[in-house]
């Protein structure tokens, strides 16, 4: 008869000692989620095992919050969006149906580079990688029906974020919700634009002033709003390592706390909600090693280097994304495993939220049912596994311990380097490594170095390099019609015609202007403009009349 | 022109001279290539060139030329003129390969009008030209690139393109002797990166005519300056300046802050008036064309060398100084009586 | 990689040996012809890792690199590959415009006076390689070509694109 007893066993956390008394204490404290947490045999579980500092304590290695998943699950995120704004609105309520928690919205690449459905360079790519948003009326369209202030919305973008924010503010208070109950996040991360994604549009500078005017304008009416995810997930897609995407990241954000506690905001005014954004690649203590070391620098960082006290500004909260450059077009059934195993490190790296990938998309954007099972995969992991019953199960295995203490030595060592470029300052250290090509430099020779170790065999790929027998092909794949481009382009046009042109040429005068007094916060004119419903582009070139354009010296 | 069967020399060199740049490109490739059509390629080019400005950049790697070229080039085609650039990069010398990364970085040059266009009154003077680009990689073979981009240039210069600016990487051996084939030499250097003292080591103080400090906007710009300064005094004190009656200008610019570009194209052509009315114009490209006809003479030279020790003649004679029968020395008065006394050996398979 | 053994094989025709001869006795040295291979992406798509592997991968297998990279237009392209005397052109597509694009950039070639061979690699899926190809694409890459597919596919797209105008 199997005995229901608790183990005694010495990974049980000793009781008497302090730091599990406060613990305790702050885990009562929580709510959790009405559930038996139990193994799938009925053994229960304790919140957490080994040794202190535990989740939630400072450094906060094993966890920001004390109950992790035992309170609320992570967010699962599913990125979406293509086509016209109805389109993704459908994609949108389908997804919160199927009991997706946050919506995450995709943009169409013109959208993303600040140009509209009509200019030449975006022949062939309206509301293909994402949807269309020309004006205030595509954004109408885009969360019709949806009750923002019961949702949380992550847009991912960078460049033109500051006019996208004035849309989804724009919206919410055409719908009579108040700015200030507006929960989610804008990528906003111009950082890594110039480091991997190439999404940008000005200059370093401009773009940086661009970012801390929307930190303070977030910091006094949106407070719920995050108004950067620093990112990292594009720096490992390029290529980096993981601990070169560690380190950039946080860099990045150190990069940002100067900028804005130099812009006038306390650290501790917006620290608190700035978020991150990782990949979950495939080496799987890599990537756990990883996200404990994050939490680790970033807590360390803020209070001793930055002199954050509020406890809020020292957590790395962060979104995960599984790899996309992992995913292979052969064979692409398989990718569903890759991304099982990816979404787990997730969920054992402690991640708030959660994207996994589609298995159909290393070809295209993932088709309905692509799409789903996806969004399965991690409710497997997060109801199946037992994995969300106990906060950091990893913690205190030798491996884990080891591989996190070396991502943070790696991560040093990187600052280290930008701290003496920067003589002292990393925000002047990570300008002066995108100016003279150090992180696209080292981006691209550990991209290469990759390649190579996959072209010789060195490094197996499966079903590309190796057990390459079989496979179903490639299937249905999503097609955008040509008539998306159409019907948007008529959109555009309805809406100029409709619009007070003299209302927009003052309004975005008004931009122009703010733009060249630095003190001056450009939300403001912007949320002036996209209310006249002057377009993403003509916003954009109202900035771009005094910041200038930024073209990239190619370091290969 | 759909083909890419063998149009012959001539033709390819009238049709360039027409204004086909697709022949134009086509030619460049066989100067490259060497041997007999780039020997074509050199008597007929010699014939129609003369008057263009040739200008050598050259500077550290990082130094901001390409960027500075591409200002340069944006400023001459606006002014009518019909720049041509050719950007050499060094080739790798594990493969031989090369990645050319340069031209994109004067790509706002290629704004320019793409056609030539005329004004309302019938008059050509409003011509606007697409500047010509050309990437040119080392290849390793130092000899043949210092054949390879005076043709070049020659080419450029007889189908009229004006000036011709030759813009190499680096404080190498190869760029000092490059950029001393230019009418004019321009040798940048960057703040932080003791491109002056580099530069210096190299010779390249030597032979340059204009200095610019690139990236002024960044602090210690100004030291650079100095350090230029000092080393220009110090040739003073050795009369050079005197000598010649000039002293080469030093340009502050900064693409950052969008200024020096105008600067460098009038100390450039301020050096142009110079070599012309002190008679020095004629004095560079003497000691240019004599420089390139050493060249063809060396090589052509080791050549016959080669074929000459490779010979049963020579090998026979390299045995006996192994054997101990001859001396080095001897052997070599030899083998010299036997080149300068025979007809051009049989090629070698 | 022998490059030299391959080109000497390829694009010169029954003059080659007419040649060889003639070399020896010209005054201006001989270097090794290489391939030169215009690389860029058309578009805003910003993905640029595959490009500069590409880029890295074609130098080593000895061909020159006209690397454009990012948000070129068929413009700036045929410009490139005009008085770079390319021998093809290289492209990389990932977000699902190829079927706009690719066809584009041939048709400009062509307008130009030009039979440049265009390759295209990236993101393309199966069921659209043949729509390129009938549009005059010279050849597609999948995304899993290992370095040697990549470097062969080029050579043969230049030796094919010869042998056409011949």
């Amino acid at each position: 008869m199997t005995d229901h007893a608790k183990p005694v066993d010495a990974a049980v956390p000793d009781p008497s000692s302090e730091a599990h008394q406060r613990y305790q204490e702050a885990y009562e404290a929580a709510r959790l989620r009405d559930i038996p947490f139990e193994t799938m045999s009925g053994v229960p579980v304790d919140p957490v095992y080994g040794d202190p500092p535990y989740p939630g304590q400072y450094p906060y290695t094993r966890g920001v919050y004390p109950s992790m998943y035992r309170s609320r699950l992570w967010t699962m995120r599913m990125f979406a969006g293509f086509g016209t704004a109805e389109d993704t609105n459908a994609r949108f309520k389908a997804i919160l149906r199927n009991g997706g928690t946050g919506l995450s919205t995709a943009f169409d690449m013109p959208t993303l580079m600040g140009r509209d459905s009509d200019s030449p360079w975006s022949l062939g790519e309206v509301g293909r990688a994402g949807v269309a948003v020309d004006t205030l009326a595509d954004m109408e369209d885009l969360f019709a029906g949806i009750d923002l202030s019961g949702v949380s919305t992550s847009m991912t973008i960078n460049g033109p974020a500051a006019i996208i924010l004035a849309m989804y503010a724009a919206v919410a208070e055409k719908n009579g919700v108040a700015r200030a109950d507006l929960a989610g996040t804008i990528q906003n991360d111009i950082f890594k634009e110039y480091q991997a994604q190439k999404e940008y549009i000005y200059p370093p500078r401009p773009s940086v002033r661009i970012v801390t005017d929307m930190i303070r304008f977030t910091t006094a009416e949106m407070p719920r709003w995050h108004p950067v995810s620093i990112s990292g997930y594009h720096i490992r897609e390029a290529g980096s390592t993981a601990a070169e995407e560690l380190a950039f990241t946080l860099a990045n954000g150190f990069a940002y706390v100067e900028a804005a506690v130099a812009a006038g905001v306390d650290v501790d005014e917006f620290a608190g909600r700035l978020s991150f954004f990782f990949n979950s690649h495939s080496d799987f203590f890599e990537e756990i090693g990883k996200f404990r070391a994050a939490r680790r620098i970033w807590a360390r960082w803020m209070k001793e280097r930055y002199g954050a006290t509020n406890e809020r500004s020292m957590l790395c909260r962060f979104h995960t994304q599984t790899a996309g450059v992992s995913l292979t077009a052969q064979q692409p059934e398989n990718n569903i495993a890759r991304v099982a195993i990816q979404a787990l490190a997730g969920a054992l790296g402690g991640t708030q939220s959660l994207h996994t990938d589609s298995f159909d998309e290393a070809l295209a954007l993932p088709t309905e049912r692509a799409a789903r099972i996806a969004l399965r995969t991690q409710q497997i992991v997060a109801h199946e596994t037992g994995v969300a019953n106990v906060a950091d199960p990893l913690g205190g295995a030798p491996y884990v311990e080891w591989m996190t203490d070396e991502m943070e030595r790696q991560a040093e060592a990187i600052f280290a380097h930008l701290d003496d470029l920067g003589n002292g300052s990393i925000l002047e250290g990570v300008y002066a490594g995108i100016e003279n090509g150090y992180f696209v430099g080292e981006i691209a020779d550990s991209a290469y170095r990759f390649e190579r170790e996959v072209n010789e065999g060195r490094r197996i790929i499966v079903g590309v390099n190796a057990f390459t027998d079989g496979g179903d092909g490639q299937g249905d794949l999503l097609r955008i019609s040509a008539e998306t481009e159409e019907m948007q382009l008529k959109r555009l046009t309805d809406v100029k015609q409709r619009r007070d042109d003299d209302a927009v040429g003052r309004a975005l005068a008004a931009v122009t202007e703010a733009a060249a007094s630095p003190t001056t916060n450009l939300m403001a004119p912007i949320l002036d403009a996209v209310h006249t419903y002057a377009t993403l582009e003509e916003i954009v070139m109202a900035m771009e009349a005094e910041f200038g354009t930024y073209v990239e010296k190619a370091i290969i | 022109m759909t083909t890419r069967t063998k149009p012959s020399i001539p033709d390819l060199y009238r049709d360039a001279r027409a204004g086909n740049r697709l022949a134009v490109g086509r030619l460049l490739t066989r100067v490259e290539r060497g041997g007999a059509d780039a020997d074509t390629v050199s008597e007929l080019a010699h014939a129609d060139a003369g008057s263009a400005h040739i200008v050598g950049i050259t500077g550290a790697p990082g130094a901001g030329k390409s960027t500075l070229v591409g200002e340069l080039v944006s400023h001459l085609v606006a002014a009518g003129r019909r720049p041509a650039v050719l950007a050499v990069d060094p080739s790798s010398p594990l493969t031989g390969g090369a990645i050319l990364g340069d031209r994109i970085r004067m790509e706002g040059s290629q704004d320019a009008v793409s056609a030539p266009s005329v004004t309302a009154d019938g008059d050509a003077e409003s011509v606007r030209h697409k500047p010509f680009i050309r990437s040119m990689a080392t290849r390793g073979h130092s000899g043949g690139l210092a054949l390879a981009v005076p043709l070049a240039v020659r080419l450029f210069d007889a189908l009229g393109f004006d000036p011709v600016i030759i813009e190499t990487v680096g404080v190498g051996q190869v760029e000092v002797d490059v950029v001393g084939a230019a009418d004019t030499a321009v040798v940048v250097a960057t703040p932080g990166m003791g491109d002056a003292v580099q530069a210096n080591k190299a010779g390249l103080l030597e032979v340059a005519d204009v200095f610019v400090v690139n990236k002024a906007d960044r602090p210690g710009a100004t030291d650079v300056r100095r350090d230029l300064e000092l080393m220009l005094d110090l040739s003073k004190v050795t009369g050079q300046e005197a000598e010649i009656g000039y002293r080469p200008p030093i340009v502050m610019a900064s693409a950052l802050e969008g200024t020096g570009a105008t600067d460098v194209l009038d100390a450039v052509a301020d050096h142009l008036s110079f070599l012309e009315s002190s008679g020095r114009r004629v004095d560079r490209r003497r000691h240019r064309v004599r420089t390139e006809i050493e060249a063809r003479l060396a090589q052509a030279l080791q050549r016959r060398v080669s074929n000459l020790l490779a010979s049963s003649t020579g090998q026979a004679l390299l045995k006996q100084v192994e054997a101990g029968d001859e001396s080095p020395t001897s052997v070599t008065r030899r083998l010299l009586d036997e080149l300068l006394s025979t007809a051009p050996s049989t090629p070698q398979p | 990689m022998t490059v030299g053994e391959t080109e000497g094989a390829d694009t010169e025709t029954t003059a080659a040996a007419d040649r060889e001869t003639a070399a020896e006795s010209a005054l201006t040295p001989t270097q090794d012809a290489r391939l030169r291979i215009v690389l860029a992406k058309l578009g805003l798509d910003g993905h640029d890792r595959g490009l500069k592997v590409v880029a890295r991968i074609l130098r080593d297998a000895g061909m020159e690199v006209i690397y454009l990279g990012l948000r070129q237009t068929t413009e700036s392209i045929v410009t490139a590959a005009e008085q770079e005397d390319a021998d093809a052109i290289g492209l990389s597509m990932h977000n699902a415009g190829h079927l706009t694009l690719a066809p584009a950039m041939v048709s400009a070639v062509a307008a130009a006076g030009m039979n440049t061979p265009v390759v295209v690699g990236g993101i393309v899926p199966e069921e659209d390689v043949q729509t390129l190809l009938d549009a005059g694409v010279a050849t597609v890459l999948g995304p899993g070509a290992s370095a040697a597919e990549v470097a062969q596919a080029v050579r043969d797209a230049v030796i094919a694109a010869e042998a056409d105008a011949s």
